[in-house]
């Protein structure tokens, strides 16, 4: 197993941050609680209810929605189309008006999907997947929003864009839990942070304490060992 | 949505004319052979163009629809349209209980899954003589009728099933622009992305191998009381091949791509008779050749080839 002990919880309406580097078993937390990682053993609660041993559709509906690494978003598929498989459960309950709505919504919070909704999903930039797939995300209407490494791959001011978006729907009531390796960033924005290594979590606390915390800087806010040990001979 | 019911009402209107204007019964029978096999290519097209699942044992569900009403109308003497419930029956039963534990597997191993449960079932019709004639086959299953109305000339069997062709084409075109249809397409692409947004990829590939399975056999009970005789090579491994051959060939994940794979591999073989020994020979050439031109089926091509003369022309 890539994770072993890990105890963290998330309150609503709160922001919190996962760091840690490669293999340190961020993903694999996240896709437990998504139920995409079936057999681990431990506890797993949402809203007082247990997660065990529920598939991925139902927990979808209990109001958990991933934007899985990679994005993961379907290249042949029109954003449009892409959007609606996020509202794929809702569909089932005939909520159509609702979920217009919900359509608009991720709209104006994106407005370049608008431009592009015919648009095969494969044909656009590395930011516009990502935005996609946290709409996509969105549409499914979560009351809890994962988030596997958003930042991965896309240019510093894309980064920023994305990041303050998390920052909107937090205050929008959306609670969000952020698995980063781009640390500095992601504890900016965050409530708590919890510092995941080699499975175990290491540190945890206010996201500001982290930021300031020498082991932190040190592991992952790439200063190094010289800065901290200037003037103490 | 207008567009289609413009490009429906075309279709309905050719295959009236077609079947007004052709005299030759033996042209008719040709005819109504390709949409037996256009029903087959478009319930493997939504099984494997769409939800990317492959199967090489459809002519098994193919043989279940015609052995069932061959045996029910001549050894039990049920009325055909009684026997064609039945045979949907067996076809869905058979594909739930194949289904399930074969759905699990992907890509290749799929394949060779199914192409073990297709070699069965053929050896099942060989071998089950008692029941289905064995290798020298079935014969005297009756022809349709409805009422005073004989399914028994060329002409009204063509209008039979070229008018199901068309009622089928409707109704899985409504269910790819659904929701299950975007479903398929998701799970086609990637099976963890469709399941995190929340889509019960089991049971889903599983309804949709169900419904393929279901098609199959209804052009089984098409094929079975239009030609009267059935035998076990008509539903042998190579038959299967030659399904995914129409799907491919015609365009994947494309409903007119299975009526043109369809009516491909269906008229080649009369067209390249005069070759005679070389038959074979210029038949592969061609199905090569096709897949070099247009790699993603007939139907992409001719759209490509349409779309390239457009941009040209417009060109100062």
């Amino acid at each position: 197993m890539a994770i072993k002990g890990v105890s963290l919880s998330v309150a609503e309406g709160e922001l919190v941050s996962l760091i840690g580097a490669n293999g340190s078993g961020k993903s694999t937390l996240l896709q437990a609680v998504c139920g995409l990682l079936p057999g681990w053993e431990g506890e797993l609660a949402f809203k007082n209810d247990s997660l065990k041993g529920l598939h991925p559709p139902a927990i979808v509906q209990k109001g958990i929605s991933l934007v899985p690494e990679g994005r993961l978003i379907f290249p042949p598929l029109s954003v449009l189309d892409n959007l609606k498989l996020g509202a794929y459960t809702r569909y089932r309950k005939k909520q159509h008006i609702e979920i217009a709505q919900d359509l608009e919504m991720v709209m104006t919070l994106f407005p370049v999907l608008k431009e592009r909704t015919r648009q095969a999903a494969g044909t656009l930039s590395g930011g516009e997947q990502q935005m996609l797939a946290i709409g996509r995300a969105l549409m499914a209407k979560p009351s809890l929003l994962l988030l596997d490494e958003p930042s991965m791959g896309l240019a510093p001011l894309l980064v920023d864009k994305i990041l303050k978006t998390l920052v909107q729907l937090r205050e929008n009531g959306i609670t969000i839990l952020l698995v980063e390796q781009n640390a500095q960033a992601a504890l900016k924005i965050a409530d708590r942070g919890y510092v995941l290594e080699t499975g175990r979590v290491v540190l945890q606390g206010n996201s500001e304490d982290l930021l300031a915390d020498d082991e932190v800087k040190r592991a992952y806010l790439g200063k190094d060992y010289g800065d901290f040990y200037d003037g103490r001979g | 949505m207008t567009q289609d019911r413009i490009i429906y009402g075309i279709f309905f209107l050719v295959i009236t004319a077609i079947g007004f204007a052709v005299e030759n019964h033996y042209y008719l029978q040709l005819l109504t052979i390709i949409g037996i096999n256009t029903l087959l290519a478009l319930g493997l097209n939504m099984l494997m163009g769409y939800a990317g699942q492959i199967s090489l044992g459809h002519a098994a569900f193919y043989g279940i629809g015609a052995y069932t009403t061959a045996i029910l109308t001549v050894h039990y003497n049920i009325n055909p349209w009684m026997s064609l419930p039945c045979a949907l029956f067996l076809a869905v039963l058979v594909a739930v209980i194949v289904g399930l534990p074969t759905l699990k597997l992907t890509g290749y191993y799929l394949g060779m899954g199914t192409l073990g449960f297709g070699m069965i079932v053929h050896i099942l019709f060989r071998e089950w003589s008692s029941l289905t004639g064995g290798a020298s086959g079935f014969v005297g299953i009756p022809p349709l009728e409805i009422g005073p109305i004989s399914f028994f000339p060329a002409r009204n069997y063509f209008y039979l099933v070229w008018f199901t062709v068309l009622i089928s084409f409707v109704f899985c075109k409504r269910l790819i622009k659904s929701r299950m249809g975007r479903a398929l397409r998701a799970i086609h692409d990637s099976e963890n992305a469709a399941k995190a947004v929340g889509i019960n990829t089991r049971n889903m590939k599983l309804e949709i191998f169900v419904f393929s399975a279901a098609l199959s056999a209804l052009s089984g009970f098409f094929y079975a009381h239009m030609v009267s005789f059935i035998s076990p090579e008509s539903f042998s491994f190579l038959v299967s091949v030659k399904i995914v051959t129409m799907v491919v060939i015609g365009g994947m994940a494309s409903i007119w791509g299975s009526l043109l794979g369809a009516s491909l591999l269906t008229m080649l073989p009369e067209w390249l008779h005069s070759f005679s020994d070389f038959e074979m020979v210029v038949y592969g050439l061609i199905l090569m050749l096709v897949m070099i031109i247009t790699p993603q089926g007939l139907t992409r091509g001719i759209l490509d080839i349409y779309e390239r003369s457009r941009t040209t022309k417009n060109k100062p």
